[in-house]
């Protein structure tokens, strides 16, 4: 009984460390530009992809990870370049179309490059599964959970503490006033594209190993961490974390408990009943309309 | 536009504002000169059952403001009722197709109030959720739905007519969408239709002069749920098998790429939008792999250069050169 | 019985009181003018008058019937109405549009009705059309007939919400700053129009910067100074009312 709660609460704990990079990634860019990317989940395949196409060509793990990324970090850049910029005063819904035509472009551009098959890295540190109070983990779960605690501590650390993140947040919070105060809008956009994008091609890698990466596999994970990011409150970077935790746990309770076809199902179910109940998210502020 | 024109020009009210019903109509009658096959009936009959879901769609997105990433599903669950009624149970056709459209109401009035206070981005995260679960449970329920290798619906019979040639259904979807627009067209040159572009381009300044918006916001949202379940039937007798990607999350984004990309708050629009955007993957099929880079591109670059869509942006460059 | 009954009303936004205990009353059929410094809780008043927003405490009474926070729509079906300080135009329609809006209350709203656009919706459509324009002829917009609103000075925008506020026939109109960004001419037409629009015995409350203005059309004056009452009275009254002249008029000169 309690083996397999543990069991369930670490499959829970290992997809939704994935979601809660995702859902932070939304959230930066969010805060920094109002926009909402739906092409984040390719950040996660071609991060995946590029590694696997690295080591493939014989290049050593960690310096195709290292490269992966820079890849990934390349496109973010791009894209707020090339897509986002342009369209500054485009409406919501004109945004959302943008973003999703870049998704669709970039999911060409991958199965062009990488092709239609399903890919896989080798686990990190070995397969042999590691027992915990009578529930098994894969030593690759652990690299997940290790590394985007590790990413999310950094990102607290750079929005908190650096100058740099202050001014982005500042830039979340009132745009103009930041301009007026010596802060570059146009940088803040694309450091929060690549930062984004960082996130997602770390996150792509790591997890690669356990769920395998295609060309199609951003869809779903775009949409989690959208997910995740809503049910927190979207451009609140703790919420986006603590959705993605609990959007994965919810999802391996219902598949273990309930009926595994169903488990997407019940993920969204939660998330409409907060926001109907919350309809700013679980951290979010209430808004007042001015007039 | 009325204004630039000398008066002499200037058409009765009624035929100025049906003037896009009467091109369409004009455009549909010539069209078949065109069509060398099934499979061109085919590709056409599909781009005007899309435009049907889009014009009813773009009442929600362009006129009122409101997003829904869902839509697929009301489109889904109409084409479900109708397949299900007339194989399973052997209803009629027309009686199903009814029974679709107000079941669906009926289920988008029970989403609609709770869901229709969220705003923008929240709203599109919430109709997408509705979107995904419900095609979840069509794809899970197979002993109903058949899963995911879907199910037929009998044939569209009407009065002992049964639509069988494409070209029959050329003309019956035609019927449908000039019905359609003629209604839509309508309703947003009523009271009803200025209380929803009120509520978008201002909404407290709608709620002060006595419009109860939320009550707008879900009657344009069970509307225009039950135009895309009028399509969905219509598409569930002329489709070999009905399946669960009709109903998906990519599907409802394509009906709003359609929407946007012809042009919000546009009834032309919408038609255009959803005739370009269907035929495109055929014609683009030819580039094979390059299809999703090209259609990526193409919706990247309106949004970028004409923000509100192909048909309002061409309307002011031709007015910009009528006017001296 | 007076035709606006404010009591004890308070409204505080995270522990800040913006309207602080007010207590007044608006007798029908006159003009009406709220006035003090900025930040005084001038539109906030405005706000929670007419449902904007929901009252911390205290009570609105409109026509003897309790209103606070009851919801704008309901207020307007009562027989309130209001313009905006910061325009709250449908930027997406044309001049009469607006108007017509306005006129929603009052007209027929069946869904097939409209959808199917039976002859008597046609005939009353043509007929509220005429009436939105004759609105437009009374506050001054004549030539802005066939005009879309996004091609509109913000001058004449002004009058269009005063308009758009008309064509919903109210008992009590509430006008929040219908001369601000206005020139010494259309500041002057504005004036005729309010003074039109009480000779027809509909009840307006303004707020105002334009003292000349405020003291040329008031029947009553209401000062407030940080969210709470510092006068009320004639203008006579408030121009020789010595702490009003201290916090404020002193410095209009």
């Amino acid at each position: 009984m309690i083996e397999s709660m543990i069991q369930f609460i670490l499959a829970g704990l290992t997809s939704g460390a994935i979601y809660a990079l995702v859902g932070l990634g939304f959230s930066i860019i969010y805060n920094a530009s109002h926009v909402i990317n739906f092409a984040q989940g390719e950040f996660i395949v071609i991060g995946g992809m590029s590694t696997v196409a690295l080591l493939a060509a014989g290049v050593p793990l960690p310096l195709a990870i290292v490269l992966a990324t820079l890849v990934t970090m390349l496109v973010g850049l791009a894209l707020a370049r090339f897509a986002i910029q342009p369209a500054k005063d485009a409406d919501v819904v004109a945004l959302i179309i943008i973003t999703i035509g870049a998704s669709i472009f970039l999911r060409g551009v991958v199965q062009l490059v990488f092709g239609k098959d399903i890919h896989s890295l080798p686990a990190f540190s070995g397969e042999t599964p590691l027992n915990l109070m009578g529930a098994t983990l894969m030593p690759q779960s652990l690299w997940v959970m290790g590394i985007s605690s590790a990413l999310i501590v950094v990102i607290a650390w750079f929005f908190n503490a650096t100058l740099a993140g202050k001014a982005m947040l500042a830039t979340a919070y009132n745009a103009l006033a930041a301009r007026l105060m010596g802060v570059d809008t146009k940088w803040v956009l694309l450091s929060a594209f690549a930062l984004s994008a960082l996130l997602g091609a770390v996150g792509g890698i790591v997890v690669t190993p356990i769920t395998f990466v295609s060309y199609e596999s951003g869809i779903m994970l775009g949409l989690k961490g959208f997910s995740a990011a809503v049910l927190g409150g979207l451009g609140n970077g703790v919420g986006a974390v603590a959705g993605g935790l609990i959007l994965g746990i919810v999802e391996a309770m219902s598949a273990g408990y309930l009926s595994s076809a169903y488990k997407d199902a019940i993920a969204f179910i939660i998330i409409l009943v907060v926001l109907v109940v919350r309809p700013n998210g679980l951290f979010g502020k209430k808004g007042i309309d001015r007039v | 536009m009325t204004s630039m024109l000398p008066s002499a020009l200037r058409l009765p009210p009624a035929l100025h504002r049906h003037r896009g019903l009467i091109i369409l109509a004009a455009l549909i009658a010539v069209l078949p000169l065109a069509l060398r096959n099934d499979y061109h009936y085919d590709v056409v009959i599909n781009a005007g059952l899309n435009a049907i879901v889009v014009v009813g769609l773009n009442l929600l997105i362009g006129y009122a403001g409101q997003i829904s990433l869902g839509h697929a599903a009301f489109f889904g669950l109409g084409a479900y009722v109708s397949a299900i009624l007339t194989t399973t149970y052997g209803w009629p056709a027309l009686g199903a197709m009814a029974t679709g459209i107000v079941v669906v109401g009926i289920v988008a009035y029970v989403i609609a109030r709770p869901i229709l206070r969220l705003k923008g981005h929240y709203l599109a995260m919430a109709t997408l959720g509705i979107g995904v679960i419900i095609s979840i449970v069509l794809n899970t329920e197979a002993q109903v739905t058949g899963g995911p290798d879907g199910m037929s619906a009998a044939p569209f019979t009407v009065l002992g007519y049964t639509f069988a040639s494409e070209q029959s259904w050329y003309w019956l979807v035609g019927g449908a969408l000039l019905l359609t627009v003629w209604l839509s067209t309508n309703l947003i040159d009523s009271p009803i239709g200025r209380a929803l572009r009120a509520l978008h381009g201002a909404e407290i300044g709608a709620r002060v002069v006595g419009i109860d918006t939320t009550r707008y916001k879900v009657l344009i949202f069970v509307i225009s749920a039950m135009f895309a379940s009028f399509a969905g039937s219509l598409f569930a007798h002329h489709t070999p098998t009905v399946t669960p990607s009709i109903l998906g999350f990519i599907k409802s984004v394509e009906f709003v790429v359609m929407a946007v990309f012809g042009g919000m708050a546009s009834v032309m629009g919408s038609v255009v939008g959803a005739f370009i955007m269907t035929l495109l993957p055929n014609v683009l099929a030819a580039f094979e792999d390059f299809e999703p880079i090209i259609l990526g591109g193409i919706m990247m670059g309106t949004m970028i250069f004409m923000p509100k869509g192909l048909v309002p942006t061409i309307a002011k460059k031709l007015r910009r050169k009528e006017a001296p | 019985m007076s035709l606006l009954k404010v009591t004890n009303l308070t409204k505080s936004f995270g522990g800040v009181s913006a309207i602080r205990d007010l207590s007044f009353t608006i007798e029908a059929g006159t003009i009406h003018s709220i006035i003090g410094p900025n930040g005084a809780g001038k539109t906030t008043l405005f706000n929670l008058i007419t449902g904007v927003y929901t009252p911390s405490s205290g009570s609105v009474r409109f026509n003897d019937r309790e209103v606070g926070g009851v919801e704008p729509h309901k207020l307007a079906e009562l027989g309130m109405n209001r313009t905006f300080q910061n325009l709250q135009i449908f930027h997406n329609m044309s001049a009469v549009e607006n108007v017509m809006v306005g006129a929603h209350l009052h007209l027929r709203k069946g869904l097939l009705h409209s959808m199917l656009r039976l002859p008597s919706l046609a005939r009353s459509e043509r007929e509220t059309r005429e009436q939105c324009w004759e609105l437009m002829d009374f506050v001054g917009l004549a030539q802005y007939r066939h005009t879309e609103a996004s091609a509109m000075s913000y001058g004449a925008l002004k009058r269009l919400e005063i308009a758009r506020a008309l064509a919903a026939k109210p008992k009590l109109l509430l006008l929040d700053e219908p001369a601000a960004g206005l020139n010494d001419t259309e500041t002057r037409e504005v004036d005729e129009v309010i003074k039109r629009i009480a000779a027809q015995g509909i009840t307006v409350v303004l707020v105002e910067h334009d003292m000349k203005m405020v003291m040329g059309i008031s029947d009553h004056i209401l000062v407030l100074d940080y969210g709470a009452k510092l006068a009320e009275g004639t203008p006579a009254e408030i121009r020789s009312n010595p702490d009003v002249i201290a916090a404020y008029l002193g410095t209009v000169g």
